[in-house]
């Protein structure tokens, strides 16, 4: 155990347990709170794994934009704030949601670990000026279109907003 | 030098928890938890393996960085979905039929009924039923006329 492996340990099984209890609990509210928590632990990750950039990218947009954006939902759609049962399905279906997840999870793990091996490496992230050059250079034209990307999602959240909005305001009128 | 079995391990239970969350989840906003974690799984192996390999290109990192502005994207489109489809069905658990697609009058109900609006926000008791008991099958006529 080196210290890079403890410090992935550590911030590891929180991010694990925070990510178990984010789909199973039966607080509506709690399970976006819960995601912060792993958001938040996945970025420790990135930073033991030496991608500082990375990790602070996720506290920006994971953290402070989309679980808003969850929060938001959640209020907006009249969430319950108790414990409630409504948001799980029945206990067969979530049996079943336990097999899948336990074959998804070993099948990953099976492969993973048998392709690379339980082997132990050299952790090397590189300089943020390194990424920043490939970024910039060798990866910009994907980088443009993903711009683009965001702009006709904006556009299209926009427009989903306005169309689903036209039959209620003929109702009520 | 660090284990690389541990953050694969990692990879694999924030998948398969994204997996049960989506499998077992009926809220709409929370089965889009469950493909936040998936797309925070992937993330994780991409920037692992960035890290690991010798990577000249910063391709780990680099292809981090656009899956988390797709993420971003995608979560902004489907919020948009998610609350369109709550003004329209008056509820958004993913195992209901849609109002126009069953009975136009004892389906929509039972969802309401059953989120926890009475017992939960007492502060508003006839709003939501006000607003789905009687509009909705006027607006189940009004999409059936507008899509005929």
């Amino acid at each position: 155990m080196t210290t890079l492996d403890v410090l992935f340990t550590a911030v590891g099984v929180i991010a694990a347990a925070s990510a178990v209890l984010s789909v199973t609990t039966r607080h509506v509210v709690h399970a976006a709170l819960w995601l912060v928590v792993t958001l938040g632990t996945l970025a420790g990750c990135y930073l033991v794994l030496g991608a500082e950039l990375i990790a602070l990218v996720q506290v920006l947009i994971y953290v402070g934009a989309v679980v808003v954006l969850v929060l938001f939902a959640l209020m907006l759609t009249r969430a319950p704030v108790g414990p409630s049962a409504e948001h799980d399905t029945g206990p067969v279906q979530r049996v079943a949601a336990a097999v899948v997840a336990a074959g998804t999870t070993a099948l990953l793990a099976g492969v993973l670990l048998a392709a690379l091996g339980g082997r132990t490496v050299q952790i090397h992230g590189g300089s943020t000026t390194e990424l920043a050059t490939q970024l910039f250079g060798r990866w910009v034209w994907p980088f443009e279109l993903l711009s683009v990307l965001l702009l006709v999602s904006l556009v299209a959240a926009l427009a989903i907003s306005r169309l689903r909005a036209d039959p209620d305001s003929e109702v009520r009128s | 030098m660090m284990h690389l079995g541990l953050p694969i391990v990692l990879v694999a239970v924030l998948a398969g928890a994204g997996v049960y969350g989506v499998v077992a989840r009926r809220n709409a906003v929370l089965v889009l938890i469950g493909v936040e974690l998936i797309l925070s799984a992937a993330n994780l192996l991409l920037v692992t393996m960035g890290s690991v390999l010798p990577d000249p290109m910063r391709a780990g990192q680099v292809l981090a960085l656009f899956v988390i502005t797709i993420a971003a994207a995608e979560v902004g489109v489907a919020l948009a979905v998610v609350l369109a489809m709550f003004r329209m069905r008056g509820h958004i658990d993913l195992t209901q039929p849609a109002s126009d697609e069953a009975h136009p009058l004892d389906a929509p109900p039972p969802p309401r009924g059953q989120a926890g609006d009475g017992p939960h926000s007492p502060h508003d008791p006839q709003h939501p039923g006000d607003l789905d008991e009687t509009h909705a099958p006027v607006r189940d006529a009004v999409t059936r006329e507008s899509r005929s």
